[in-house]
């Protein structure tokens, strides 16, 4: 028995070791990342971001240094605070305020103290640097916007938030990511990659040398410049037109679908959102609700389409063979359907062609082309699928597929969706004739409507529209040069394109013609309801107009929506006529034109729903109430 | 003359064999956490790993010369080398050097010297000498007394160094005398001292004292054969004083270091802020090197590739550290190995030990493999978090001459006993 006792306990000494062993180093080992390792200090290298330039290769967006005050807050020293707080140019309270919160985050690891200082600061403040322990410099690259237009295209950069640190771990607290517009779609091409150097440490967090003598450290891949396809000096001068008008113009190259300008207004000026400043001014511009800078209206904004839509109305109807080019409808001033309340027409009155028709904005005219399309099957619902495939096939009622990050799909109603509207009683044409006009279920957005003015000038064909040109040693995506074909044949087009025209030549847009180019365009207005303070009230109509030109070649196609703007020639019109001429020629030439746009301010009508006095609409029409009418279409 | 040549290798190469690969692989550590980094140069002294190769080398002239002595003259001298040891000690108080706050080294030119290393081989010989005397009975007071002396004497002698971890191994010859004769009942004294300490740090002295009473009480009055009742009432004061006196000891005598040791292990302090400022402060080195070992996982992070040795984030981890190295650079493979390797060892002299003819030779394979038992137990226990923090060395692992030739001289005189006994036959 004696013999046994340390034979026993040696034995039970092992098993307990390797019990314990097998605890630790198997079922509750901690798998080594070189990333969590905190014996290694990881040293990023951030690349230079890509410059941004415009089609016409202006540079919109570069870099400039800034310089952050880092703190490590277990290594401070007692220092001078008050020289230390009045170099930052902050108060003791800032200080210990600032202090306590990074010692809350960690004591061991860098927090930003003072962010973005000026340059003037910072070589001040270079020099007594070594004065105080704990504290360090770092140098960033902030954006340096060489303009002030195009925020809602260019986007902006700033810190990533846990979310994305968390979906992408190439982000680390503190870097820096693209948040909106092109800074986000490229965002990859833009940033680089980052180098990063392991960097061994000893247990007094002092770096003894480069980890594995750099074995694993990686040199910064430089961020990829990238030219964008917007044109800025048409984009500068939209929204100049813009300016104390609330909407969105977009205009795309019907030939490559590139987009030429993406105008939102009201907008902000990009340099806003840069540097210390940059979170007080974005609260400020999100805090907005009535202006709503931040909301990329061009992009964003669903509407009704009003009267261009008629356009894709006369083609589906031409391809279903429900009308001819010379058929005629005769207009009495209404259309009379069902034995309901007619709809209104304000074309004038007389006998209509498809041309005419088109050229007069006139409502009988294509109430009757809609309700022969939908007719033309026995089943109402499958009409309604077969006409909604044509539409649909010119990039409406669903995202259209360009390279921004936010967008709206708009409606384009099938079958289905009347069926589960009226599950008890069969609907026809006659119940859905509002989307002859570009009203009732019928949703878009204005890029989508510049793309459809593409689509028609191009006789039945469009490319995906897109915001890239061109990315440094790199091809833009292929699908920007796929054709997509709509449903309808290139025979149709001709007919309505001669339409297009004669709006411009004696229709609804005759005195917006532009000395010397052959544009085609279409008027259109959407009544406007608005919800103020929970009551549904009825404010001036929405102003819409497209437009391509030359009517031969087309180089632009443009669609243009502003917001209580009354009819579509008014505003609308005259800023899509102006567009055109300076993207063609370069300059404008209808000054007088120019000027009335220039000097109209519809500040005075958006502020009407919150003035709390009686007001009204359009012009002076007094408001009825709340009726609904389908005959909004006033002037086209 | 064949004769001759067969008794020189007559040793027991399995004891040798492991012998050298501890010393292999854990010198093979030492460079490893002593090394950040820069090109290896073999011999340079100013390194540990170099030093400790050096060590290394000469140990090998040390064994040659240790098994070429004859036998019996570890015998016959026993006593004079225990006396000069411990004159050795007693000569720190006059020459000492203080590294750490303890004086247990001989400055001689640029190397230190650690007397207390070599004091343990001594004292074994003096053990066994003493024990093996045919007048000699431990089964007698006057015995036991004796035998206690000669490890009392050289455990204060380390103990008024500071040095509270070298004096605890002189309690590791409880299992020699026990082997010997000792009567149990001084085992059984140990292990309720030891678990009484314990319930009356953990839940108080009342709390100790009431499971101490109710469990004589019962004992007491269910034996068939009743104990003396005064017996038990001595035990029940022994108990009671013993729980109390725990707690002043704690409180009034240990130092704040050893106290927050015993606190964290036992789970003493509530406040959770407070433990985790323990764990960071006083306990860096063992939740450094748990760390340390938990990142090697199975197989390791490979030789020389542990960040957290390259970084030296666990102090001493060269010296009573070591095997924090081989948990996170070898993995689990490297620390069972090891520790395979040491319960082999120790049950190899033990075996051995009870082979031995001669008593001599048994007690002092006995006080061998208890001595390397308990350094084995306390320093992995310890870097493990199994045993609060007791700094002595893992035996042919840890850097540091004294230790290694210590050692060395301890193993290889019973392998030099251990070949006599061969050689007898």
């Amino acid at each position: 028995m004696r013999q046994f006792l340390l034979f026993f306990l040696i034995v039970a000494t092992g098993i307990t070791f390797v019990s314990r062993l097998f605890y630790l180093q198997v079922l509750n080992s901690s798998t080594h990342n070189l990333y969590e390792d905190n014996a290694i200090r990881k040293v990023f290298d951030y690349p230079k971001r890509g410059f941004v330039y415009d089609r016409n290769g202006e540079l919109l967006v570069a870099n400039q240094p800034s310089y952050d005050v880092m703190i490590i807050p277990r290594e401070v020293k007692p220092l001078d605070t008050l020289e230390f707080c009045s170099l930052l140019k902050i108060t003791k309270e800032q200080f210990i305020k600032t202090y306590d919160k990074a010692y809350h985050y960690s004591p061991r690891l860098p927090s930003v103290f003072v962010a973005h200082l000026s340059k003037e600061d910072y070589a001040v403040l270079q020099e007594k640097m070594r004065k105080f322990e704990g504290f360090y410099i770092q140098k960033r690259l902030l954006r340096d916007y060489q303009t002030s237009i195009g925020a809602n295209v260019l986007g902006f950069i700033a810190e990533v938030n846990p979310g994305q640190i968390e979906k992408n771990p190439y982000y680390k607290m503190g870097d820096l990511i693209g948040k909106q517009g092109v800074e986000l779609s490229y965002e990859e091409e833009l940033r680089g990659v980052k180098g990063i150097k392991f960097i061994q440490k000893d247990r007094f967090n002092r770096d003894i040398g480069p980890y594995k003598d750099g074995k694993f450290d990686t040199l910064p891949k430089q961020g990829k410049d990238i030219t964008i396809t917007i044109d800025a000096a048409l984009q500068e001068y939209g929204e100049i037109l813009m300016q104390n008008k609330h909407g969105g113009i977009v205009a795309i190259e019907p030939s490559t679908g590139e987009i030429l300008t993406l105008i939102s207004a009201p907008t902000y000026n990009p340099n806003l959102l840069v540097g210390r400043k940059r979170s007080r001014n974005y609260t400020q511009l999100y805090n907005d609700t009535i202006n709503r800078p931040l909301i990329d209206r061009s992009l964003q904004r669903m509407h009704e389409p009003g009267s261009p839509f008629k356009t894709l109305i006369a083609l589906a109807a031409l391809q279903e063979h429900a009308i001819v080019p010379e058929g005629t409808v005769t207009c009495t001033g209404a259309y009379h359907y069902g034995g309901r309340r007619p709809m209104g027409c304000h074309c004038g009155g007389g006998s209509r062609d498809l041309t005419r028709g088109i050229a007069k904005s006139c409502n009988s005219y294509f109430a009757n082309a809609f309700r022969k399309t939908i007719g033309k099957y026995n089943d109402a619902s499958h009409a309604m699928d077969v006409w909604s495939d044509h539409i649909k096939s010119f990039g409406l009622g669903n995202f259209l597929g360009y390279d921004l990050p936010i967008g709206q799909p708009g409606n384009i109603p099938n079958g289905a969706y009347y069926d589960k509207w009226y599950p008890d009683f069969k609907w026809g044409a006659t119940t859905i004739i509002s989307n002859s006009i570009g009203q009732g279920e019928v949703l878009v957005t204005p890029i989508q409507l510049a793309n459809m003015t593409a689509a028609i000038a191009n006789r039945g064909f469009y490319y995906t529209p897109h915001i890239i040109k061109d990315i440094e040693n790199q091809e833009i995506d292929p699908k920007y040069k796929e054709i997509h074909h709509t449903t309808i044949d290139k025979k149709y087009f001709e007919p309505v394109i001669q339409g297009l025209n004669d709006v411009y030549n004696y229709g609804t847009a005759s005195f917006l013609k532009v000395p010397g180019i052959e544009i085609c365009g279409k008027t259109g207005t959407a009544e406007n309801f608005a919800k103020v303070e929970g009551e549904r009230v009825q404010l001036t109509d929405h102003g819409i107009f497209i437009a391509f030109a030359p009517k031969d070649d087309p180089k632009i196609a443009i669609a243009v929506f502003v917001e209580n703007g009354y009819y579509g020639a008014r505003w609308a019109g005259r800023i899509a006529s102006l567009m055109i001429e300076k993207y063609i020629k370069g300059e404008v030439t209808l000054k007088q034109m120019e000027k009335m746009v220039l000097e109209k301010s519809l500040e005075e009508e958006y502020a009407k729903p919150y003035a709390g006095k009686p007001f009204t609409i359009n012009d002076g029409a007094k408001v009825q109430g709340l009726h609904l009418k389908a005959d909004n279409d006033q002037t086209n | 003359m064949i004769r001759q040549t067969d008794r020189n290798f007559k040793f027991d190469w399995i004891t040798i064999i492991i012998f050298l690969l501890l010393v292999g692989f854990g010198w093979l550590n030492i460079l490893s956490a002593s090394h950040s980094g820069e090109t290896i140069e073999y011999l340079d002294f100013s390194k540990s790993y170099g030093k400790q190769l050096l060590f290394i080398l000469l140990t090998f002239v040390l064994i040659v010369m240790i098994l070429s002595i004859e036998a019996k003259f570890y015998e016959r001298f026993a006593s004079i080398i225990y006396l000069a040891s411990m004159l050795s000690l007693a000569g720190l108080f006059i020459f000492g050097k203080n590294v750490n706050g303890a004086t247990s080294w001989y400055g001689i030119g640029g190397m230190t010297f650690q007397p207390s290393e070599f004091a343990k081989a001594a004292t074994a010989l003096a053990v066994a000498k003493y024990l093996s005397d045919l007048q000699t009975d431990i089964k007698t007071f006057k015995g036991q007394l004796q035998a206690f002396a000669i490890l009392v004497v050289p455990a204060i002698l380390i103990l008024l160094q500071n040095d509270a971890g070298s004096t605890l191994v002189y309690g590791s010859f409880i299992f020699v005398f026990y082997r010997e004769g000792l009567p149990h009942q001084y085992l059984t004294l140990l292990i309720s001292t030891v678990v009484m300490s314990i319930l009356s740090l953990k839940f108080g002295g009342v709390v100790a004292s009431i499971i101490a009473i109710t469990l004589i009480l019962t004992y007491h009055f269910t034996r068939k054969k009743k104990p003396v009742l005064i017996k038990s009432l001595l035990a029940i004061l022994a108990c009671t004083i013993l729980s109390f006196g725990v707690q002043f000891f704690y409180e009034n005598v240990l130092k704040a270091h050893q106290k927050d040791r015993i606190s964290l292990w036992l789970r003493l302090e509530k406040d959770p802020d407070k433990i985790a400022e323990m764990r960071r402060d006083i306990l860096y080195n063992l939740y450094e090197s748990e760390k340390a070992i938990r990142s090697g996982g199975l197989s390791g992070r490979g030789f020389l590739e542990g960040t957290r040795t390259t970084g030296k984030f666990v102090p001493e981890q060269h010296t009573d550290y070591i095997f924090s190295t081989v948990g996170e650079e070898w993995g689990f493979m490297g620390t069972v190995t090891v520790v395979i390797l040491f319960v082999l060892l120790l049950l190899r002299v033990l075996h051995l030990a009870e082979l031995q003819k001669s008593q001599f030779s048994r007690v002092y394979g006995y006080s061998v493999a208890s001595i390397i038992f308990f350094h084995f137990l306390i320093n992995i226990g310890m870097v493990m978090g199994l045993i609060p923090t007791i700094g002595i060395p893992l035996p042919f692992f840890s850097y540091g001459g004294s230790s290694l030739w210590g050692f060395t001289i301890l193993l290889f005189i019973f392998i030099k006993l251990d070949s006599n006994r061969i050689n007898e036959w």
